[in-house]
């Protein structure tokens, strides 16, 4: 009852706090600044997208013709990328590394996640605690003795490299969120499989995993962004072009210096984010709930 | 955790022989399904940990074993302690300046973003047509790759060919023949990277502290305009109290991202000009990886363990407080 008249009554609210809000205080106290702050995040790709599709003369002409606009759009730049460097090879790479690190690190975390908050074995509160700081180790101070142990490991320069440590990135995270998913899960399903003779493997399989299917898509989706963003360690671990991911390839092989590599430069910057976009655009809902969800916990 | 202990003592009450048999051995249970991450965790996680702190007690370079050497490295950047409180004379100046640096970018950066986000989220929390959409696109910056927007703010910032220059000219804010150094003069360079980790940052602590206003319940704000409340007032004793706890996480890891940044520094200045814009986490890379001296490196970031700890334990102890208020059983 209360969840029904919630909402209008916020509603009637806001409107009775309002009744002295003018159009004019509304414009200028939420559309203004709601904006301006839009056009300041959104300028930096739209200035990207134009900027991969403008001839070479008008990049670096800002006096005979408007830059913020052109009216002769090439694919030049693109085409170059697509065809005449490893761009492709770098794009199969991020998504494969982010692929693979991400399932293993959704598997090792239903583990943990499961084992922490239903099995709950002795110190399984404290694991959590540990857990949750594991979090809040950065990279930067994790890549220089993880480089000499993947050097002793054998792994460096090879993609392994990068699947094997994004898991600890990945990892604290999506047990976080997880254990959040299958605490709402009810406790009476469980009892009544291990009546019925169920084993633990049987209960997570067939009745904790569908029913928290939302969680593992979130948890998949952020661990996969994060793997896509991921910078230092593919810089420290990579040295050949061929393995190098998207943003480190960006960085290292295309900046010469040449002011004409500017329209490929954002197009490959461009065409990196895309996929993140477009998957983005599809589970924002998923997206939001992981990212709120790990905070709130 | 509260919530499943009731239920676990009715199973153990009214118990199954399976139940039974499973609580005999649930801690080896427990054991194999925590192995996997645990296995991850200690092996690329834990054990890098204590041999980076290892490391930074050698002479470790690039292709050569590293002998202990005590605190050498640490005296080498940090100074010589019996110098007294003049000892960081006598260490590393660019070693200090990116500590400089470092507590510069995240508090000016930190504070901005915070600032900038709670406005947004109270906005954002209006009500609006497009809320949705509007949502989701301001959420964007924090979608896109940091290196891949980073190379666009570089493009922006660009000596020659920059459209914010261009744009101030129009403007007429600035004189038509005037360039602008972004990332070459040191306030600019120091201004620009800062801007740039501000426009990343803020869409995240917006959406959050846009899902703790929502939690928020419209009764309270309903009993504040009887009792004749004033906006500010509501948003002082109600909003903000109220949104205390996950303005603490938020804000730790808000803090802890941008003191260690890395990504966004290594494309826009990789550390200059003249260093002025080296962060620790930079540093250490440029002495470690490029300039082998693993020991020296691992010294250097080390070194921002302490400050790390410290943010987390200040973020703690604010959710403690909040617990306390609440009169919340401490679980």
């Amino acid at each position: 009852m209360t969840d029904l008249t919630a909402p209008e009554s916020r509603t009637d609210d806001n409107e009775g706090m309002q009744f002295l809000e003018t159009r004019m205080n509304r414009l200028v106290t939420l559309w203004v600044p709601l904006i301006i702050i839009m056009v300041v995040l959104l300028f930096p790709f739209y200035w990207m997208a134009l900027t991969s599709i403008k001839p070479d003369k008008e990049l670096i002409d800002l006096e005979t013709t408007n830059p913020l606009w052109t009216w002769n759009p090439t694919l030049k730049h693109i085409k170059i990328l697509l065809f005449e460097t490893a761009y492709p090879r770098w794009l199969w790479n991020t998504m494969s590394v982010a692929v693979a690190s991400t399932m293993l690190s959704l598997i090792a975390s239903v583990g943990a996640a499961y084992a922490i908050v239903r099995i709950r074995y002795r110190g399984a509160n404290w694991i959590g605690a540990a857990i949750f700081l594991a979090y809040l180790v950065p990279p930067s101070i994790l890549f220089i003795p993880l480089a000499s142990i993947i050097v002793s490991y054998g792994l460096f320069d090879t993609l392994f490299a990068l699947i094997l440590t994004y898991p600890t990135i990945l990892i604290p995270f999506s047990t976080w969120l997880l254990m959040g998913y299958f605490k709402t899960i009810p406790f009476e399903l469980e009892e009544c499989a291990l009546i019925d003779g169920a084993s633990r493997w049987q209960i997570l399989t067939r009745i904790v995993l569908p029913l928290a299917i939302p969680g593992l898509i979130s948890a998949f989706i952020f661990g996969f962004t994060l793997c896509w963003n991921e910078f230092i360690y593919a810089l420290t671990f990579i040295s050949n072009a061929d393995n190098k991911t998207v943003p480190v390839a960006i960085v290292t092989s295309f900046t010469d210096g040449d002011v004409y590599r500017w329209g490929s430069i954002m197009a490959g910057a461009l065409i990196g984010s895309l996929p993140l976009v477009i998957l983005y655009a599809f589970f924002v809902e998923h997206y939001v709930a992981a990212m709120t969800g790990a905070v709130k916990e | 955790m509260a919530d499943t202990s009731p239920d676990r003592s009715q199973a153990a009450s009214g118990i199954g022989i399976a139940w039974a048999r499973l609580q005999t051995n649930r801690n080896w249970l427990g054991f194999w399904f925590m192995l996997p991450a645990a296995a991850f965790l200690i092996v690329f996680l834990a054990y890098p940990l204590g041999l980076g702190v290892w490391l930074s007690f050698t002479d470790t370079r690039i292709g050569r074993a590293g002998e202990w050497i005590g605190f050498e490295n640490y005296t080498w950047l940090l100074g010589d302690f019996s110098e007294g409180w003049e000892f960081w004379k006598t260490g590393d100046s660019v070693f200090w300046l990116s500590v400089f640096n470092t507590l510069l970018y995240t508090i000016v950066a930190s504070a901005i973003k915070f600032a900038i986000g709670l406005y947004l989220a109270i906005l954002l929390n209006r009500h609006m047509p497009f809320k949705a959409i509007i949502r989701a696109v301001i959420l964007i910056p924090f979608i896109v790759p940091t290196v891949l927007s980073a190379i666009a703010f570089w493009w922006i910032f660009d000596t020659q060919f920059s459209i914010l220059t261009w744009l101030l000219q129009g403007a007429g804010l600035i004189a038509e023949d005037f360039q602008i150094n972004w990332l070459g003069d040191v306030a600019m360079a120091r201004g620009s990277v800062i801007f740039a980790n501000i426009w990343r940052g803020v869409p995240f602590i917006a959406i959050t502290l846009l899902a703790g206003l929502q939690t928020v319940p419209p009764s309270l704000y309903e009993a504040a305009v009887i009792d004749g409340a004033t906006r500010w007032q509501m948003f002082r004793h109600i909003t903000y109290p109220l949104l205390t706890p996950i303005i603490a996480v938020v804000m730790t890891f808000s803090v802890l991202f941008t003191f260690t940044d890395f990504q966004l520094i290594w494309v826009l200045t990789r550390g200059g000009p003249v260093n002025a814009t080296h962060l620790m986490a930079t540093l250490s890379y440029q002495r470690a990886i490029l300039g082998g001296h693993l020991g020296e490196g691992a010294a250097i970031s080390t070194a921002m363990i302490p400050f790390l700890l410290f943010a987390i334990m200040f973020s703690w102890f604010g959710l403690q407080r909040r617990k306390w208020q609440q009169g919340e059983g401490n679980d």
